[in-house]
C-alpha cells in the first residue's frame, strides 16, 4: 500500500492523545488510591487534557487531507452499523469533548466529591468523566485498528495483531508524553510515568516484532491464477492495459526500494522500542528533566516510521493485476 | 431479484480495447461522468476508467497462449467496498444488484478501493470522488431506448461478441446458458465477494479424423474417377 502521510499523522497524533489522556486518568486513579501524590488541578491535569487535545486536534487536521471532499465530512458519520471508519469518526470527536470536559472540569477546579461511596471512595465530576473519556480512549484505538484489520484479504493487516499494536504503541507513546510532560513541569510523577512507559514499550515491541515475523511469513490466499482465474503455473503479464501510471498504480504500490524499506524498518524499530526506555532509563538514572522530552521526540519519529513500514508492508491482492506496465 | 451482470469469454476476446474507449466515450460524457484525463499528451499520462483489457501470456515459449484479460467492477453479489463505505455513497441497487457510487455522498477518503480486491475503483483526480463500471445505468434502465440498444456501450461495441450481458440469476438468460455450459467462473473465489461477472475459458475445439475417413471404403481400387455431373443426376444427387 501506498504511506499516506495525513493517515500515518492522524494514528500516530491521536494514538499519543489517547495514550496521554489515559497517562492522566490512570495517575487520578492512583492518587486516589493514596498510591501517589494527588496533583494540582490546573497546572497538571487541565494543562496535560490541553495537551492531549492539542494532539487529537493535530490529528483531526492530518485526517482532513486524506480526504478528497472534505466538505462533505459529516456525512462519514452515517454508516456506523457497517463501518469501522464511520465508527471511528463518530468516537474521535466523543472522546475530544469528553477530554475537554475533563480538562475544563480540573481548569474550574470543581473537583468537590459529588458522592462518596461506603464513605471511602470520593466521586468527583472529572472520575466519572475520566473513566467515560478512558473507554472512549480505548473504543477509539480499536475503531481505528479496526479500519486495517476488518478487511479480509489485506493479510498483512487482517490479525489480532493489528488493534494490539495500535493499543501498545499509543499507550506507550502517551506515557513517554506523560513522562515528559511531568519532567517538564518539575511533577514527581517522572519515574511512574516512565515505568509504564517502559513496560508498554517492550509490550509493543513483543506484539510488533510478532507480527512482523508473522508478516514476513505470510503466504497468500489470492495469487495471479485466481486474480485471472487461469490454471497454469507460468502466467506472464505481458500489458495492464495502459502505459502511463493511474489510480490503481499509485495507491497500492509503496515505491519504495527494497534498502529504504529496510532502513526504515531498523530506524523505527530503534527509535520506537530501544532508544526511549534506555532514555528513560537514564533520565531516572540523572534525574534529568530534559531525557524524558527527547525520549518521548525519538519514539514519536520512530512512530511516524513504524505507520509508514505498516503501510508499505501491506501487500494489496489487486497489485497482481499490475505486475508489467508493457 | 435479478442481478444484472457481464459474461466475458476469454477464448473469443481479441484484445482490440473496443470496450475501452466506447466506455469511457460513452461515460465521460453521461450520467457517471466525467472520467478525467490528466496530462494526456504530456510525460506521465494518467486518466480514469471504468474499464481496462489487460494482456497474459501463458505457459514457456513456444507453448505460449496470448490471452487478453478485460477488467471492470465485477458487481460482486457481496460487495466488500458497500458495508466499509462510512457515507453510505457506495450502495448496491436492490433492483439490479449494480454497485454505484453516489458522487455526491462520496467524501473521497478510498477506503472503499482498499477493500475491493480487485482494485476495480478508481479516484477521479479531478472530481475527487470514487468512480467505477457502472454497467451503463444510464443505458441499461433507459426505456426510451430500443430494448437491443438497452445494453452497455462495451457490450455493444464488442466486435467479437467476447461480451454477454444479462441476469445470472434468471437459469435460462443468455448469460447463465454460457455460464453453465461453458464452464464459467469468478475471480478470486477465496474472498467469498461472490463476483456476478463471470469470465468464460479458453476452449480448444478440434475435431478429430481418422486416415479412413479420408478415403471412401467403397472403392477398393483407390481410383477415383471425375464426377459424372454431365451425365445427369445420379442417385447421390438425390438422395442423403
Amino acid at each position: 500500500m501506498h504511506p499516506a502521510f495525513s493517515v500515518i499523522f492522524l494514528t500516530t497524533l491521536i494514538g499519543v492523545g489517547q495514550g496521554l489522556f489515559l497517562a492522566l486518568v490512570t495517575g487520578q486513579v492512583y492518587s486516589l488510591a493514596n498510591l501517589l501524590q494527588p496533583q494540582d488541578s490546573v497546572r497538571f491535569y487541565a494543562l496535560g487534557s490541553l495537551l492531549a487535545l492539542i494532539f487529537l486536534i493535530a490529528g483531526l487536521v492530518a485526517s482532513v487531507f486524506h480526504l478528497g471532499r472534505p466538505e462533505r465530512a459529516w456525512r462519514a458519520a452515517t454508516r456506523w452499523r457497517t463501518s469501522w471508519l464511520s465508527r471511528e469518526v463518530i468516537v474521535l470527536p466523543l472522546f475530544m469533548g469528553l477530554v475537554f470536559l475533563y480538562g475544563f472540569i480540573h481548569f474550574m477546579g470543581w473537583t468537590d466529591p459529588l458522592f462518596i461511596i461506603r464513605g471511602r471512595l470520593p466521586v468527583d465530576a472529572t472520575l466519572i468523566l475520566g473513566v467515560l473519556g478512558a473507554l472512549a480512549a480505548f473504543a477509539l484505538y480499536g475503531c481505528t485498528a479496526m479500519i486495517y484489520a476488518s478487511i479480509p484479504f489485506i493479510e498483512e493487516w487482517h490479525s489480532p495483531y493489528t488493534p494490539i499494536n495500535f493499543v501498545l504503541l499509543g499507550l506507550a507513546s502517551g506515557f513517554t508524553l506523560a513522562a515528559a510532560f511531568s519532567a517538564w513541569l518539575g511533577v514527581d510523577l517522572v519515574a511512574f510515568y516512565g515505568a509504564w512507559a517502559v513496560i508498554f514499550t517492550l509490550a509493543a515491541a513483543l506484539s510488533r516484532l510478532l507480527s512482523m515475523r508473522r508478516n514476513a511469513r505470510l503466504v497468500h490466499k489470492s495469487t495471479l491464477q485466481t486474480a485471472i482465474g487461469i490454471r497454469h503455473n507460468q502466467i506472464v503479464q505481458k500489458s495492464q492495459g495502459f502505459m502511463g501510471g493511474n489510480f490503481n498504480t499509485r495507491e497500492f504500490f509503496h515505491g519504495a526500494p527494497p534498502w529504504k524499506v529496510r532502513l526504515v524498518k531498523i530506524f523505527f524499530v530503534l527509535a520506537v522500542f530501544v532508544v526511549p526506555p534506555l532514555l528513560l532509563g537514564l533520565a531516572w538514572l540523572i534525574h534529568s528533566p530534559q531525557l524524558p522530552v527527547a525520549a518521548f521526540v525519538v519514539q514519536y519519529l520512530g512512530l511516524l516510521g513504524e505507520r509508514w513500514y505498516f503501510f508499505v508492508e501491506a501487500r494489496h491482492p489487486q497489485n497482481l493485476y499490475y505486475q508489467s506496465m508493457a | 431479484m435479478t442481478q444484472l451482470a457481464l459474461v466475458i469469454d476469454l477464448n473469443v476476446c481479441v484484445g482490440c480495447h473496443a470496450c475501452v474507449t466506447s466506455c469511457k466515450e460513452w461515460n465521460t460524457s453521461g450520467w457517471a461522468g466525467p472520467l478525467t484525463d490528466l496530462r494526456p499528451y504530456d510525460r506521465d499520462p494518467s486518466g480514469t476508467f471504468f474499464n481496462r483489457v489487460q494482456t497474459f501470456e501463458i505457459g514457456a515459449f513456444p507453448n505460449t497462449e496470448t490471452v487478453h484479460f478485460p477488467k471492470s467492477c465485477l458487481h460482486c453479489e457481496e460487495p466488500p467496498c458497500v458495508p466499509v463505505c462510512p457515507t453510505g455513497a457506495s450502495y448496491k441497487r436492490e433492483d439490479n444488484g449494480v454497485v454505484l457510487v453516489d458522487y455526491d455522498k462520496c467524501i473521497g477518503c478510498k477506503y472503499c478501493s482498499w477493500a475491493c480486491p480487485y482494485g476495480m475503483r478508481e479516484l477521479d483526480e479531478h472530481q475527487k470522488v470514487m468512480k467505477k463500471c457502472t454497467l451503463c445505468i444510464d443505458r441499461i434502465t433507459d426505456e426510451s431506448l430500443p430494448e437491443a440498444e438497452r445494453k452497455p456501450a462495451c457490450v455493444l461495441a464488442c466486435p467479437t461478441s467476447a461480451r454477454l450481458f444479462g441476469d445470472v440469476h434468471d437459469p435460462d438468460s443468455e448469460v447463465s446458458v454460457a455460464i453453465r455450459e461453458n464452464g464459467g467462473y469468478q475471480l478470486m473465489p477465496e474472498w467469498g465477494t461472490r463476483p456476478a461477472n463471470h469470465y468464460l475459458p479458453r476452449r480448444k475445439t478440434r475435431i478429430q479424423i481418422f486416415e479412413d475417413e479420408l478415403v471412401r471404403a467403397d472403392n477398393p481400387l483407390r481410383k477415383e474417377a471425375p464426377l459424372p455431373a454431365a451425365e445427369g443426376e445420379t442417385l447421390d444427387d438425390v438422395t442423403f
